[in-house]
C-alpha cells in the first residue's frame, strides 16, 4: 500500500463550488431544494428535529471496527482494521462491504469531513500518537483501545444525518485499497491548500468583530465543559490508580493469613476462610478496575478530544465569518469592482449564515449525544461498583455464615460433655 | 451465653450510632465476657469460673483520660494523660440502688509498674499486655502523637482491657498489689517498691535475654517458644501489611471526592443534566467522608491483633523462664556429678576425669594427706549442699512446668476465641463496609439517571 501523506489538520475549503458540494450531501430532500430549505430547519430551533430523523428505528447502515492485523513492509510495520458495512441505503450498490483500513485513513476522512462541514461537530479520533503513560491507562492495550475508538467514530458518522451521506465516507466505506488511494489523490492539490492555509491564518489573526451573543455563549460553554471534562479525566485516572495500588497491597494480605493457619489448629478454619475471602475480593477489585479502564476512562478521554474538535469548529465559523467581514469593509471602502466584490460578498454572507445553521443544528445533536454518553457512563460505573460491593459482601457473608455454624457446633459439644 | 451468641452481642455494639452509649454498652459488655463466657469451653475454665476471681466480686472500669502537667523527674514540665479507674463492688449494686463507684488517678508508667511487678512475682503466667507504649503500625493518616484524642481513647480501652484480664484472672486476680493498685491511689508505688520485686526485675531482664544450651528441656515448652516467635513475626508481618492496605483504602475513597467538586462545577454549566450531577457530585463527597468511620473501626481489629503481639512475647517469656530453670536444674546436676567424681577421685586415687589438681599431682607430686582429708572434707560439704540444691532445683521445675503448663492451655484457649472473635468482627467490619458502598452507588446511579 502506498502511503499518502494526509494532513493532520485541514483547513476550511473555499471553493466557489461549494454550494453545490454541500447540497449533493444533504438529507434525502427534494432536488430542488436548496440552501433555504436547510437553513430553516435548522433556525428554526436547535432541539428537536434531528432527533426525529435520528430515531434509532430508523438506522441503515450499520459499521463495525474489528479484527485489528499487523502489516510489515520494507519501509514500515503499520496496523490494519477491517471495516464492515451492512446498509440498505439505494447510495450503496451492495448491502454489504468489507473492507481494511488504516488509521491514516480514518485521519484522511475525518479531515474531508471537516473540510466539507467546518461547522458541523466531528466525533473525535483516538490520538495519533502514543502519548507517554497512555498505554498503562487503557489497560496496557493499546491497539484494543485504538479500535474502539474507531469503531465509535465510524459510528457517530454513520449516525450522523449529515455526515453520512458524505461522499468520501462512502468511498472510505466501500473502496478497495488502491481504490481509495487513487481517490484520494483528487482534489485540490498542494499549492492551493497552502493558499487556504495562508488565508486561514489571515483571518484568524484580524479576528471576528460582531459574533453573534449565542456564539459566544457557545464558547464560553465550551472553555468551561473542556475544563471540566478534563478534571474528570484526571480524577478518573487517579482512580484507577490509586485502586491498583490498594490491589496490591491487598494482594499480600490474603497470603499471611495462610501463612498464619500453618502455625494453628483451632484457628485454621476461619484464618483461611479470611484468606480466601481476600483473595476473592482481590478478583472483584480487578474486575471492577479493568471496567473503569475499559469503559469510563475511554469515555471521558474522548470528551476531552472533543472539546478539543469544539473549540476548533468554534474557530472556522469565527474565520468564516471573519473573511465576510473583511470582503464587506472591502465593498464598503474599495471604488472599483462593485459588482465583484458584491457578489464575493454576497456569497460570503450566505456561506457565514450557513455556517452559523449548521453549527446550531449540530450543537444542540451534539449536546443530546455527550448527556446520553456520559450519563450511560456514569451509570455504568456505579452499577459497577455496586455489583463489586454485593460480591465482596456475599463472599464475607458467607464466610461469617460459616463461622456461626462451627460456633454453635461447639458450644452443643460443651453441653452434651 | 454461646459462642455464636456474643458476636451477634458484638454486631449489635459496632452498629450503635451514639459512640458515648456504644462506649457504656462496650464496656459492660467486655466485662460481662470475661465473666461468664469463660464457662462456655473447657473443664479449666470452668474451674476457673469457679474460684471467684476479683472481677466476679468487683466492677473494675478506666472511665476516662484527663491530661495533666507536672515536673518530672529532673523537674522540667511535662504533659501527661492520667487514666480514671472506677471501681464498684457488685454486690452493692441491688435493685434501685446504684451507688457512685470508688474512682482513682494513674498514669500509664504506674500501669507498666504493675506490670512489671506481675511479671516478675507469676513468672509461670502469661501475663496480659499494656497497649503498646508509641503508636506503631501507623498508616499515615493515623496520628503517631501519644496526646493525639483517638490514640488516648484507644490507650483507655486497652488498658480498661489489661485490668480486666489481670482482675479475672484466677491466680493473678488474688494479688494484694493489684487490689492496691485499683482502690488505694496514694503511696502504692513505694509499697510496690518494697516488695523488693526490683532486684528480680533486672535480673529476670538479663538471664531472658542470656543465651544458654539446654540439653533436655520439655519439648512442649520447646514447641511453645517455637509457636510464640512464629505469632510474633505473623502478626507484626499482618499489622505492617493491613496499615499499609488502610492507606491505599484512604488514598481509593478520598480521591473520589474530587468527583463531588467538579461535578458541581459541571452542573453549573448544564441545564438538563445540573441537577442529577450536583446531587451525585453530594454522593461522592458522602461517599469519601465514609472512609473515616470505616478505618476507625479497623483500628479495633488492629488493636486486638496488637494484643496478641504482645502476648506472644509474654509467652516468650514463660517459656524461657522453664528452660532457664531447666538450665539451672541441669547445671546444678551436672556441677554434682563432676563434685561426685571428684570425691572418689581423691578416695580412691584413680583419676577418672582429666583435673587442674590431678595433672599438677603427677607434675609436682602429690599432696600431703592433712591436705587431702581438707579436700574431702570441703567437697562432702558441697556434695550435701549440692544434692539439695539438686533437689530444690527439680521440685522448682516440675512446679513450674506444672503451674507453667496450665496457664499457657488457659492462655491458648483464651487466644483461639479471642482471635476467632477478632476474624469474625473483621468480616462484620468488611460487611458493613460493603453495604455503605452499595448505598452509596445506588443513590449516586439513581442521580445520574436523572440527568
Amino acid at each position: 500500500m502506498s502511503g499518502t501523506i494526509v494532513d493532520s489538520a485541514v483547513f476550511p475549503n473555499q471553493t466557489n463550488t461549494m454550494a453545490a458540494d454541500i447540497s449533493g450531501q444533504m438529507l434525502d430532500l427534494d432536488e430542488d431544494d436548496d440552501l433555504e430549505v436547510f437553513s430553516k430547519q435548522a433556525t428554526r430551533g436547535s432541539a428537536f428535529e434531528f432527533e426525529e430523523e435520528e430515531a434509532s428505528d430508523f438506522k441503515d447502515i450499520f459499521v463495525t471496527v474489528d479484527n485489528p492485523e499487523s502489516h510489515i513492509t520494507a519501509i514500515e510495520t503499520f496496523i490494519t482494521y477491517r471495516v464492515l458495512t451492512k446498509t440498505t441505503r439505494s447510495e450503496f450498490d451492495n448491502s454489504e462491504y468489507e473492507v481494511r483500513r488504516r488509521y491514516q485513513d480514518f485521519l484522511w476522512l475525518k479531515g474531508k469531513l471537516e473540510e466539507a462541514h467546518p461547522t458541523l461537530i466531528v466525533h473525535p479520533l483516538p490520538e495519533k500518537f502514543v502519548v507517554k503513560g497512555m498505554v498503562e491507562r487503557f489497560n496496557g492495550d493499546f491497539i484494543e483501545t485504538r479500535k474502539n475508538a474507531l469503531h465509535r467514530f465510524l459510528n457517530r458518522v454513520a449516525d450522523h444525518p449529515i455526515l453520512s451521506c458524505s461522499e468520501d465516507f462512502k468511498v472510505f466505506l466501500t473502496a478497495q485499497v488502491w481504490e481509495l488511494a487513487s481517490y484520494k489523490k483528487q482534489g485540490p492539490g498542494l499549492l492551493s491548500r497552502m493558499g487556504e492555509t495562508v488565508r486561514a491564518v489571515a483571518n484568524s489573526v484580524r479576528g471576528v468583530k460582531n459574533r453573534p451573543e449565542e456564539f459566544t455563549a457557545m464558547q464560553l460553554y465550551v472553555e468551561a465543559f473542556s475544563n471540566k471534562i478534563s478534571s474528570l479525566d484526571k480524577v478518573t485516572q487517579r482512580i484507577v490508580k490509586e485502586q491498583k495500588e490498594y490491589l496490591g497491597e491487598l494482594k499480600e494480605f490474603g497470603p499471611i493469613y495462610t501463612l498464619w493457619s500453618g502455625s494453628e489448629e483451632e484457628l485454621v478454619g476461619p484464618l483461611k476462610g479470611v484468606a480466601g475471602c481476600i483473595e476473592r475480593c482481590c478478583k472483584e477489585t480487578e474486575e471492577q478496575v479493568n471496567q473503569l479502564s475499559d469503559t469510563l476512562v475511554p469515555t471521558l478521554h474522548e470528551y476531552v478530544l472533543c472539546s478539543e474538535s469544539l473549540k476548533a469548529v468554534l474557530r472556522r465559523r469565527d474565520n468564516i465569518q471573519a473573511e465576510f467581514e473583511a470582503k464587506n469593509e472591502a465593498l464598503a471602502t474599495k471604488k472599483v469592482d462593485q459588482d465583484a466584490l458584491k457578489e464575493e460578498t454576497d456569497r460570503l454572507e450566505d456561506r457565514v449564515e450557513w455556517a452559523n445553521s449548521a453549527l446550531k443544528g449540530d450543537w444542540g445533536r451534539w449536546q443530546r449525544c455527550m448527556r446520553g454518553d456520559l450519563k450511560s457512563a456514569f451509570i455504568t460505573t456505579a452499577q459497577k461498583n455496586i455489583d463489586y460491593y454485593e460480591k465482596c459482601q456475599a463472599v464475607w457473608e458467607t464466610f461469617l455464615l460459616s463461622q456461626r455454624m462451627d460456633g454453635s457446633e461447639d458450644a452443643e459439644k460443651d453441653d452434651s460433655s | 451465653m454461646r459462642c455464636c451468641d456474643y458476636t451477634i452481642q458484638l454486631i449489635i455494639a459496632t452498629n450503635i450510632k451514639n459512640k458515648k452509649l456504644a462506649n457504656q454498652f462496650n464496656r459492660s459488655f467486655v466485662a460481662l465476657r470475661y465473666t461468664i463466657h469463660y464457662c462456655c469451653t473447657s473443664s479449666i475454665q470452668r474451674m476457673t469460673h469457679q474460684s471467684s476471681t476479683l472481677l466476679r466480686r468487683l466492677e473494675i472500669s478506666v472511665a476516662e483520660a484527663e491530661k495533666r502537667t507536672g515536673k518530672n523527674t529532673v523537674n522540667m514540665q511535662e504533659t501527661f494523660t492520667v487514666y480514671l479507674i472506677e471501681t464498684r463492688p457488685i454486690d452493692a449494686i441491688t435493685d434501685g440502688h446504684n451507688p457512685a463507684p470508688d474512682s482513682l488517678w494513674r498514669r500509664y508508667s504506674e500501669f507498666e509498674l504493675l506490670r512489671n511487678y506481675l511479671l516478675v512475682t507469676y513468672p509461670f503466667i502469661v501475663v496480659p499486655p499494656l497497649p503498646e507504649k508509641r503508636a506503631e503500625f501507623v498508616w499515615h493518616k493515623l496520628s503517631a502523637d501519644n496526646l493525639d484524642p483517638d490514640f488516648v481513647e484507644r490507650r483507655r480501652v486497652g488498658l480498661e482491657n489489661f485490668l480486666l484480664r489481670v482482675a479475672s484472672h484466677s491466680v493473678l486476680s488474688n494479688d494484694k498489689i493489684l487490689y492496691h493498685f485499683l482502690t488505694e491511689e496514694h503511696e502504692w508505688k513505694e509499697v510496690v517498691y518494697e516488695t523488693g520485686f526490683q532486684a528480680k526485675a533486672d535480673s529476670r531482664i538479663k538471664a531472658l535475654s542470656a543465651t544458654f544450651r539446654v540439653k533436655n528441656p520439655d519439648k512442649r515448652f520447646t514447641e511453645m517458644r517455637h509457636y510464640s516467635d512464629e505469632l510474633q513475626s505473623i502478626t507484626s508481618q499482618l499489622l505492617r501489611v493491613r496499615a499499609r492496605v488502610a492507606d491505599r483504602l484512604y488514598g481509593v475513597y478520598k480521591v473520589h471526592g474530587n468527583y463531588g467538586r467538579v461535578f458541581s462545577e459541571w452542573s453549573a454549566i448544564e441545564k438538563e443534566m445540573g441537577d442529577g450531577l450536583q446531587s451525585a457530585g453530594h454522593h461522592m463527597d458522602a461517599y469519601a467522608a465514609s472512609v473515616d468511620d470505616i478505618l476507625e473501626e479497623e483500628e479495633h481489629y488492629a488493636d486486638q491483633l496488637k494484643e496478641y503481639l504482645f502476648y506472644a512475647e509474654a509467652l516468650r517469656a514463660v517459656c524461657r523462664k522453664h528452660e532457664l530453670i531447666q538450665y539451672e536444674l541441669e547445671t546444678a546436676s551436672s556441677d554434682l556429678v563432676s563434685k561426685k567424681h571428684q570425691r572418689e577421685e581423691l578416695a580412691t586415687g584413680m583419676v577418672r576425669t582429666f583435673s587442674f589438681k590431678g595433672m599438677t599431682n603427677k607434675l609436682f607430686g602429690q599432696e600431703a594427706p592433712e591436705q587431702r582429708e581438707a579436700r574431702l572434707g570441703l567437697l562432702e560439704e558441697q556434695i550435701v549442699e549440692g544434692e539439695e540444691t539438686v533437689k530444690e532445683k527439680t521440685s522448682e521445675c516440675q512446679e513450674y512446668v506444672k503451674d507453667a503448663w496450665v496457664d499457657i492451655q488457659r492462655f491458648k484457649e483464651q487466644k483461639d476465641r479471642d482471635l476467632r472473635e477478632a476474624l469474625v468482627s473483621y468480616a462484620v467490619m468488611q460487611i458493613s463496609m460493603c453495604k455503605k458502598g452499595i448505598q452509596v452507588w445506588t443513590n449516586a446511579k439513581e442521580c445520574f439517571q436523572k440527568m
